[in-house]
């Protein structure tokens, strides 16, 4: 499985088994993210979308089926040899996973302290300019813990893109931003995407951002991936996904209805 | 009944093995980090820094307060002989070979080891092990061998200083209070210690106990669940498995080193 409909992918998942802590997250689960483009994965809380990256940063074992970058099967490969593969994958975590020791600049500036021979001032510059791109100048000489999580995870963002890879794991970008922000983060990653030529697979369960910027779409269900371009996903009659439609549609108005309802019993 | 307490014995037994063997690799990669490049020497001064300064207050009143008790107790004893000419020599003999070392190598255990432990084992949980990993670098070299091979240069510095701060203590009881003559304490820890038999062998257990305790919190925090209740089991586990094991390698020690 690399093509599809005349599209390459990049990465490709195939027939991937994980059983983790006694629950088997997938089964079987096939699927390909195209070269070039925004791939966002869908899914419940639990459906196994970060775990989908972490395969695909070789951070998790699949216990059966392969994991491809660029045609190399990782799955089987040396510690060594990955960190090879990783130099071309940037990946931001859920929760930024930024080194509580050191400053951002210090964060952002590790991957090209340890991998490139920059001078201090093209370091400097550099840094600079991706703290500018996720809307954090100036915050260099602060330590995370005197950032808020939105702001610690897009740190995390310009940590991933520092090096300018060729592939862009970003973890649930969006969760805890402000709508500004969710704005910005999406265009930055649009324009990663558009002038860069960057692969970037997103996963979200913001379905609005994610259908503005999605060229393909991979929902998530029962260890197993629904997918391909978002028109033909979200007109898909499988009940699983239409079910996470219409809760993500009616989710806010249902909470609010419920909240209201509450806050009578609340007051009294 | 017989098989299965056999099988399970069996089962015990594997599992220790495998045990063994990770604790053996990572105790590798360690060894290996320090003598292979990238050396990261300004993470090692730093992680020195960081378990000495963390070390230092605790360390010296404990010796201080320790030296006070060995003074204290030897003039009661040794003055039944009317040979408190000795107090020195008995403070000192006792401190260098024995409780300078295990004292501060528990004292440090609590205070530092258990502080690695945490750290390492927080950094699990907030993947931040991972985020190395995916920027390429070697999470053990940059993060665990550091601290754990600090904690092998900075105990018999800690030891030496428990010994010096307990020597005093002793002083001030003995000699302030008590009113041994001055001279004659210190002449008699002189003369009393010696430098291969007591003050290497004094050398030899703390850089063990360095390395226990650097081994131990290290790997108790790498492998530790990425949960809340990992940290807190990696924390404890620290304490316990060190203490055991400092407390252990010292009757070794001990009985190796010509008794
Ligand atoms: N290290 C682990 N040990 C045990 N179970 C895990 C581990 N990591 C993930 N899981 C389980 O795998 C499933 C998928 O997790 P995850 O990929 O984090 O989901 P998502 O990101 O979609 O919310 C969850 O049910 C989670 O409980
Ligand atoms: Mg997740």
């Amino acid at each position: 499985m690399s093509e599809d409909g005349g599209q390459e992918f990049r990465v490709v998942l195939d027939g991937v088994d994980l059983t983790l802590g006694g629950r088997r997250v997938f089964r079987g689960l096939s699927c390909g993210f195209p070269r070039g483009q925004i791939s966002v994965v869908l899914g419940g809380s639990g459906a196994g979308k970060s775990t989908v990256l972490r395969l695909i940063a070789g951070l998790q074992r699949p216990d059966g089926g392969s994991v491809r970058i660029a045609g190399q099967d990782i799955t089987r490969i040396s510690e060594r040899a990955l960190f090879v593969v990783r130099n071309q994958i940037g990946m931001l975590f859920q929760g930024g996973a930024l080194l509580d020791s050191m400053t951002i600049f210090d964060n952002v500036s590790l991957p090209l302290r340890e991998h490139s021979d920059l001078s201090e001032e093209a370091i400097a510059r550099q840094v600079g300019q991706r703290l500018e791109a996720v809307g954090l100048p100036g915050t260099g000489d602060l330590y995370p813990r005197q950032l808020s999580g939105g702001m610690v995870r897009r740190a995390g963002l310009a940590r991933a893109i520092v090096t300018d890879p060729e592939i862009v794991l970003c973890d649930e970008p969006f969760s805890g931003l402000d709508p500004v922000n969710v704005r910005r983060i999406e265009a930055l990653m649009v324009e990663l995407n558009r002038r860069l030529g960057i692969t970037l697979i997103v996963t979200s369960h913001h379905l609005a951002s994610s259908l503005r910027m999605a060229g393909r779409l991979t929902f998530l269900v029962d260890g197993r991936a629904i997918a391909g371009p978002p028109a033909e996903v979200l007109a898909s009659a499988d009940s699983r996904v239409v079910e996470f439609l219409e809760a993500e549609r009616d989710g806010p108005v249902a909470t609010g209805a419920a909240e209201s309802a509450a806050d009578p019993g609340a007051a009294a | 009944m017989r098989a299965p307490a056999i099988e399970r014995l069996g089962l015990r037994t594997t599992g220790l093995v495998q045990h063994l063997g990770g604790i053996a690799v990572f105790v590798g990669k360690i060894f290996l980090s320090a003598v292979k490049p990238p050396f990261r020497f300004r993470r090692l001064v730093s992680e020195i820094f960081d378990t000495g300064v963390l070390s230092l207050a605790i360390i010296c009143l404990s010796g201080a307060t320790v030296g006070a008790v060995l003074g204290l107790q030897g003039y009661t004893t040794l003055s039944r002989f009317g040979a408190e000419g000795s107090l020195g020599a008995v403070v000192g003999l006792s401190l260098i070979r024995e409780l300078g070392p295990v004292l501060t190598a528990l004292l440090v255990t609590g205070r530092a080891g258990s502080a690695i432990a945490a750290e390492i084992a927080s950094m699990v949980t907030t993947e931040q092990l991972d985020g190395l990993r995916m920027m390429s670098i070697d999470p053990m070299e940059f993060v665990v061998s550091p601290k754990a091979l600090a904690m092998v240069l900075v105990m018999p510095l800690l030891s030496a200083l428990f010994f010096v701060c307990a020597v005093f203590g002793g002083y001030v009881v003995g000699v302030r209070l008590l009113g041994v003559d001055g001279g004659t304490y210190l002449t008699s820890l002189e003369q009393s210690v010696e430098f291969v038999d007591d003050v290497a062998g004094s050398l030899v257990k703390a850089v063990t106990f360095g390395a226990l305790v650097g081994v131990i919190a290290t790997y108790r925090g790498y492998t530790s669940e990425p949960t809340s209740a990992g940290v807190s089991a990696a924390t404890t586990g620290t304490v316990v498995v060190s203490s055991v094991a400092i407390l252990l390698s010292d009757y070794v020690i001990t009985a190796l080193w010509g008794v």
